[in-house]
């Protein structure tokens, strides 16, 4: 790891810029910073030298004026011009934090209770999907294990760009409304579900940036980071190759027909990264999120499974359509998984069968 | 009590209290006192059961990790925490001062409407009750912010609904007092009280009364529509048929960001009754005073969508709302001027209320400049929900509107119940709350500025120390308030009895026309003003 953006950040002001942006966000606060710290030391030094001048213990007789139009004008007239020289650079820089266009790569990040799936869009590497999910372990947020250097900052798949490239980020939701951050880039943007909305970056250094999700998402908002990996073009293009072969060479056949014992081992895996955080590790569920024990749960056990309501989710809960998220082999896996643990018994079910009731 | 007054009997008023004695005195009262006590005794109720929620918070904030609660409680407690202080602890403090001022202030007998009074408030207990009630509901209270964005809302239990339900009743009481005070201002004022002679505290009313009438229908509606999208089919706020989640936030935050005001300007209103009484000066530029207080109220029509730079509004829309709340720069620096052009060249006096007064000014001014931070669109970007945010509108809503209630409370106790308080205990009152409001929330704005996300139960190590301060001076500032309870409780039972006038530079009417302890019933003949 090169460079990290957060473990460094001085912990009383904004975090060190990687981008031009995110440099020019800072000399504009600290400008305005220093505007007010002005005003505020003249005003209430004004102030506690009146009080400390004119304190009645001391014998100071009141005087009884209430007016002085002169002075009333100028101090609406002066702080209104203050205010035209804060106005003048931030306008420039909003006109440049809006500006989409010209991007080199084209990504689009979609929120989804609580990780963050990236489709690149457009550019080197299009037609690379991954899904980014919190990787700190149960036990370090419980209090059972020592807490990493990275604590709620990692991820299992960290989205990678190139350096020094203007990378527009295409926000949307599946759920609920999340906001994509990465302080180091000074990029911010909600991402509204049945929306479009874009924001941009161009990271000048290599190293890994990391952010969390800013928005008001439901139960485990503090648990959905966001982590980019910033590489130099020449490992982008490597990272890009590999991960194409990677793809390929992962792509279940889903005609293939697993043991019982093989999908559940599998379904395991799937069932900590996408279903723990509602139904719990015990398959007790949450009902303060509406999500049902799955422990001797009848509609679990029950033919054929509960393939539709992996596949579609519930409408107005926080259960998803994981059919857009997963493959046939996985959702086939982790039902297979929650059908033979906690004392349930079911037979398996088979990729095949998922396939067969996607729409 | 030596009523200076006499009753006048073709009133009907026979006895001090009415027809009843014990609870059904406070139950069926239409007197306006009586009425403003309630406010206000209902409200410390409502603060301190929002500052255990507050606390539960910290606490769970003072280590990373999960200790105390779990991430849904946690949301619950944000949300309830924000609504409670709010609806049911600040707003109701203030038309407890309006109650019990507003008619002494302007020489009329009473409220306009006594008996839609006292259903104003009674509406209240059943409000906080259905918010209460939402955390025995399945899923327990919503945990969406006090906020309430859609479509988080549609996913929650029935604790949503009973939450839309009181804050329906909420607005009602509002809407009702607002019209009571209109009516009674523009209605009830001595002969001679003329508005531009009115005391500034009336002046904040009027001005706010008419804000909330403007923007408790909206959040009605808001809300109504959320309740709708939930159970009856509707999709205002979902894309799939045809609506948007934004449209949401449109809407609350045009209730929003007026709805600041009508906190902020009863605190301006009681600010600018303390500090001309304790430097022994009239308040200056009264005039501009009043227009101040308009021009604020107008713009913050028209500024709602600074909540909302990073919904993804045009680049036009950005600079218009950024160029228009920036501008309340203006109208607000007016009046912090007036308040130190009044100290200027007075004689002052230092006991409990200035100190408050004195502290509203300074921190309200330091809650203003990073309004003026937040009001930047590039800035906000970085600091939109983070802790920046938090710290900002707490100095606004605690270090304002909380230190304004405190300075109005210890200002009039005096006169409401004909005792003294105890100064040196009000004094450290003082210096505790102000001491622990600041660790609070001062290294708030550290935390934001380095990058920490509000509303989340757990976070990133490097965020440790600053939360840990934090924490320690929520649990003093919520000792500290103990010892406020005491102090009113002493003056209350064991206070030296008062004088007609103990604040030698007091000059509006309950000082000079009214003994203290007040009647139960003032002004039944108007005063002479000359």
């Amino acid at each position: 790891m090169t460079f990290s953006g957060l473990a460094l950040a001085l912990e009383w002001n904004l975090q060190p810029a990687a981008s031009r942006l995110a440099a020019e966000i800072q000399d504009l606060h600290e400008y305005v910073m220093i505007l007010c710290a002005a005003i505020f030391v003249g005003v209430f030094g004004f102030m506690f030298w009146s009080v400390y001048a004119h304190r009645k213990s001391k014998g100071h007789q009141a005087e009884e004026f209430h007016e002085h139009t002169t002075v009333e004008m100028l101090w609406t007239a002066i702080p209104a011009l203050i205010l035209v020289l804060i106005a003048w650079p931030a306008t420039r820089l909003v006109v440049a934090q809006k500006d989409t266009t010209a991007a080199d790569l084209t990504v689009k990040v979609t929120g989804i209770q609580w990780k963050w799936a990236y489709d690149y869009l457009k550019g080197e590497g299009e037609g690379i999907s991954l899904i980014s999910t919190l990787s700190t372990p149960r036990e370090q947020i419980e209090g059972r294990a020592p807490k990493g250097e990275h604590y709620l900052l990692e991820v299992d798949n960290e989205l990678v760009v190139p350096v020094n490239k203007k990378i527009r980020m295409i926000t949307t939701a599946a759920d609920v409304v999340h906001s994509w951050w990465v302080p180091a880039f000074g990029a911010k943007q909600d991402a509204i579900p049945g929306f479009l909305r874009d924001t941009w970056f161009r990271a000048e250094k290599t190293g890994v940036f990391r952010g969390q999700c800013a928005e008001l998402c439901g139960k485990e908002h503090g648990f959905m980071p966001i982590v980019v990996r910033v590489v130099s073009q020449e490992d982008y293009s490597k990272w890009v190759g590999e991960r194409k072969k990677a793809l390929l060479a992962q792509a279940d056949d889903p005609s293939r027909k697993w043991s019982l014992e093989e999908l559940k081992a599998r379904g395991e895996k799937v069932y900590a990264a996408n279903c723990i955080a509602c139904h719990q590790a015990s398959g007790q569920g949450s009902p303060a999120v509406k999500a049902p024990a799955l422990a001797g749960n009848k509609f679990v056990t029950a033919e054929p499974g509960p393939i539709d309501t992996v596949l579609n989710g519930r409408p107005n809960t926080a259960m998803q359509a994981f059919g857009r998220q997963l493959s046939d082999t996985e959702i086939a896996a982790v039902i297979t998984y929650v059908r033979n643990s906690w004392g349930n018994k079911a037979s398996d079910v088979q990729p095949a069968e998922v396939k067969a009731r996607r729409k | 009590m030596s009523a200076v007054i006499d009753h006048d009997h073709a009133h009907g008023h026979h006895d001090h209290h009415g027809g009843y004695g014990g609870i059904m005195r406070w139950i069926t009262t239409t007197n306006h006192k009586d009425i403003g006590t309630l406010y206000l005794w209902f409200s410390f109720l409502m603060f301190g059961v929002g500052g255990i929620m507050a606390v539960v918070i910290r606490a769970e904030l003072f280590s990373p990790g999960l200790q105390f609660v779990n991430p849904d409680f946690f949301n619950q407690l944000t949300t309830m925490h924000g609504l409670i202080m709010i609806f049911g602890a600040i707003m109701p403090a203030f038309v407890g001062f309006a109650n019990w001022q507003i008619p002494m202030m302007i020489g009329a007998p009473d409220m306009a409407f006594a008996r839609l009074n006292n259903w104003s408030f009674w509406l209240l207990p059943f409000a906080a009750t259905l918010l209460a009630l939402s955390f025995l509901m399945p899923g327990g209270a919503p945990g969406v912010g006090w906020t309430m964005y859609a479509p988080l809302t549609v996913q929650m239990g029935m604790g949503m609904d009973f939450t839309i339900f009181a804050v329906h009743l909420l607005g009602m009481s509002s809407i009702l007092g607002a019209i009571n005070i209109i009516t009674t201002i523009l209605n009830l004022r001595a002969p001679g009280m003329t508005l531009l002679r009115m005391p500034l505290f009336v002046w904040t009313w009027l001005i706010t009364a008419y804000l909330l009438l403007a923007v408790m229908p909206v959040l009605a509606g808001a809300v109504t529509m959320t309740l709708t999208d939930r159970h009856f089919g509707t999709t205002f706020f979902n894309a799939a048929g045809g609506g948007d989640p934004v449209l949401y936030q449109h809407i609350f935050w045009f209730f929003g960001h007026p709805e600041v005001y009508v906190v902020a300007l009863p605190a301006f209103g009681v600010i600018s009754q303390v500090i001309p009484a304790f430097s022994r000066k009239p308040l200056f530029g009264y005039a501009s005073m009043v227009y101040a207080t308009s021009a604020i109220a107008i713009l913050s029509f028209i500024v709602w969508a600074h909540h909302m730079y990073t919904t993804g509004i045009p680049v036009s829309g950005q600079l218009f709302f950024m160029y228009a709340t920036i501008l309340i720069a203006v109208p607000t620096g007016v009046k912090v001027f007036n308040w130190v052009a009044t100290m200027w060249k007075g004689s002052l006096s230092f006991e409990t209320p200035m100190l408050f007064a004195l502290g509203f000014l300074f921190m309200f001014t330091l809650g203003g400049f990073t309004g003026l931070v937040l009001a930047l669109v590039p800035v906000d970007i970085q600091l939109q929900d983070t802790y920046y945010v938090v710290a900002h509108f707490h100095y606004v809503m605690v270090a304002g509107a909380l230190f304004a209630a405190f300075a109005g409370i210890y200002f009039w106790l005096p006169k409401w119940t004909g005792k003294m308080y105890d100064e040196t205990l009000g004094k450290i009152h003082f210096w505790l709350t102000l001491v622990f409001l600041n660790m609070i929330f001062f290294v708030q704005h550290f935390l934001g500025l380095a990058g920490m996300p509000r509303r989340i139960p757990d976070y990133p190590l490097m965020f440790e120390t600053w939360n840990k301060i934090s924490s320690l001076g929520a649990f003093g500032m919520g000792l500290a308030q103990l010892l406020f309870l005491y102090i009113v409780v002493k003056c209350i039972r064991s206070g030296a009895p008062a004088p007609q006038k103990p604040w030698e530079g007091a000059d509006s009417l309950e000082w000079t026309h009214l003994p203290t302890p007040v009647p139960y019933h003032s002004f039944e003949t108007p005063p002479v003003l000359h």
